[in-house]
């Protein structure tokens, strides 16, 4: 078990230094600069400013430094927001990203889980062939066309709920973030159950437990769920992946204060500090999931041996 | 259960279809026929057509053209003053930008997804075929590359190239080829000890004819299931940086960019939102009833 971990690791930090390395050189080759101001800075300031965030020191010399302060958890001060660290913005920040994240994903689940076991009990029944329906509509109706519509629908015309902001996260404002954010997730998810759930059902270990005489909820809660589930765990690292993605968006359109629009305006305005400490904190945050699914498939199946 | 081949870890699509493509001419009669019975498959294929006609076609019979802006007709409703779909701030015609955007997004999705067949369909048949030490490097860096947030390195290219077509077109199709790359390889492990690639190498072909000559041909049925399913992500990942402002700049339009034009003046003038979310959403959904239906068709075991 530890040495499982410890391995994963071992094969995580290469793949964080690459992930910065990349995004470094990508950075720097992007023309222009953090200091670019509609009016020009005179030479004099210009070179003062540089020198001031060591940007006038060779880019190899520049990089090792980088480095070197990640390695010590320092992710530098902001080039575009004053007096502002990186680590700051992201302590700052954090929170609206990541209750809309948690919610969707923990929904999604939930509900994805639910339908996908439903349908598959009632395999070519009218409720398999709607929850499908909805599943197809799921992944098909991308978040920046069901955001926007819920916007215009049930926020603008009805009123039932506000249209945007955050409002220190008051449940209302939550509402329709998390749904446009969770409703992908719970298609695929439900997907995925259904399809896992299916296979397990015709397996002979399931024929088995009938076999015995155990009731039908305890076949399908314990011994047929578990095994369908299998296939979610190894999902867990895309989700979030997706559900970044996918707050990208929602947080633009419903004016969140997240981390979300950090990383575009950031990159736009050549902060490269800023965009750095995004760039490995999301990635950092993907790495930490997939080896938290590696463990949970190991948990959940017998056959899969840690070593 | 288009979502279980897309999901790394998940096998199951890549291994059930390996035994299909081998089976030889046959298995294609079967496979189209049917094809043809699925009904949501065929009307995917009619939709699709007709949307391709109009996507070839549409920009030249339009009565405006997609930029031209009209002082006089600004903010137009459906129908208004001879525009169909109406027109926005700037009395542009809806129908004809709408036009215009279809075929922009469907080649953006066609080129791309080439990009990403080229390069998945080489790694994994190399890695597939090669085998050994280097299989596993190669594997080990796509399992690398799965875990990073990809959306990320390719607002990064837009950003630091600037947006351009071709770079979008580039962009989309490096980060695409993963999946396609293990599909690939899964195959390939089982075509190279059938016979006919041991009397090729018997006749004393090299590794890079065989794998051009005879491993590639034979992997053809999961690819095309894996294409359909493809073009439609693209689609959506353009959508999106179109939507972030990072895509196909103005005036050109695409799907994406008319959804987040929409967005913004939505209060104001909700067809520009419904319409080009409408054909949006119809694309992807004729592309994934094909994506299933084939996928069935070829592996009628998964159904």
């Amino acid at each position: 078990m530890f040495r499982f971990i410890g391995r994963r690791l071992l094969v995580a930090i290469p793949t964080l230094f690459l992930v910065i390395t990349a995004a470094f050189f990508m950075m720097r080759a992007a023309p222009g600069g953090p200091f670019d101001m509609d009016r020009k800075l005179s030479p004099e300031i210009l070179k003062n400013v540089e020198a001031k965030y060591g940007l006038d020191k060779p880019l190899a010399v520049q990089y090792v430094d980088y480095l070197a302060d990640v390695v010590r958890g320092d992710l530098g001060p902001s080039l575009k927001y004053r007096d502002k660290s990186v680590l700051q913005i992201l302590k700052e920040n954090y929170k609206p990203s990541l209750i809309i994240g948690l919610s969707a994903i923990t929904i999604a689940a939930l509900m994805g889980v639910g339908l996908g076991v439903l349908a598959a009990l009632r395999q070519n029944r009218s409720v398999d062939y709607g929850v499908m329906t909805v599943a197809i509509l799921g992944v098909c109706i991308p978040t920046f066309v069901t955001a926007p519509l819920l916007v215009l629908g049930i926020a603008s015309k009805l009123g039932w709920l506000p249209t945007a902001g955050w409002n220190d996260g008051a449940l209302p404002n939550l509402v329709l973030p998390v749904i446009v954010l969770a409703l992908p997730q719970i298609a695929i998810i439900s997907r995925l159950t259904r399809a896992g759930m299916i296979e397990v059902l015709h397996s002979n270990y399931i024929r088995t437990a009938r076999a015995k005489g155990l009731p039908e909820s305890r076949i399908v809660g314990k011994h047929a769920l578990r095994a369908a589930l299998l296939p979610l765990v190894s999902y867990l690292g895309p989700a979030c992946a997706g559900l970044i993605t996918g707050s990208l968006v929602v947080e633009r359109i419903f004016n969140l204060p997240g981390l979300g629009k950090f990383f575009v305006t950031s990159a736009l305005q050549r902060d490269y500090t800023v965009v750095m400490g995004m760039v490995i904190f999301y990635a950092g945050l993907i790495l930490f999931l997939n080896l938290v699914a590696d463990l949970l498939y190991a948990a959940l199946d017998p056959r899969v041996r840690l070593a | 259960m288009s979502a279980s081949i897309l999901v790394p870890g998940s096998r199951k699509g890549a291994d059930s279809m390996q035994a299909a493509a081998v089976k030889g001419r046959s298995l294609w009669d079967d496979a189209r026929r049917r094809l043809l019975r699925n009904k949501m498959a065929v009307t995917g294929m009619v939709v699709l057509a007709i949307l391709v006609v109009l996507a070839v076609v549409g920009p030249y019979l339009a009565p405006y053209a997609y930029d031209a802006v009209n002082k006089n007709d600004v903010w137009m409703g459906p129908g208004q003053n001879g525009h169909l779909l109406g027109t926005d701030s700037l009395g542009r015609d809806q129908l004809a930008r709408l036009l215009m955007g279809l075929r922009v997004s469907l080649a953006i999705g066609l080129v791309a997804t080439v990009v990403s067949l080229i390069i998945g369909v080489a790694w994994g048949a190399v890695a597939g075929f090669v085998g050994g030490r280097v299989d596993e490097a190669m594997m080990r860096f796509v399992d690398v590359l799965y875990s990073l947030p990809f959306i990320f390195f390719v607002i990064l290219l837009m950003v630091t190239f600037g947006s351009n077509i071709i770079l979008i077109f580039v962009a989309i199709g490096a980060v695409e080829w993963l999946t396609m790359s293990r599909i690939v390889r899964g195959q390939t492990l089982t075509l190279k000890h059938k016979e006919f690639v041991e009397a090729a190498r018997a006749m004393g072909l090299g590794r890079g004819a065989i794998i051009a000559r005879h491993i590639v041909p034979n992997l053809l049925g999961p690819v095309v299931v894996y294409v359909t399913l493809t073009i439609p992500a693209v689609i959506l990942a353009e959508s999106f940086l179109s939507f972030l402002g990072l895509g196909v700049q103005p005036p050109m339009a695409s799907l994406g960019t008319l959804i987040a034009n929409g967005a913004q003046d939505m209060e104001l003038a909700p067809w520009l939102l419904v319409f080009p979310s409408l054909v949006m959403v119809v694309t992807l959904m004729s592309f994934n009833f094909i994506g299933d239906g084939l996928r069935d068709a070829i592996d009628p075991k998964d159904r």
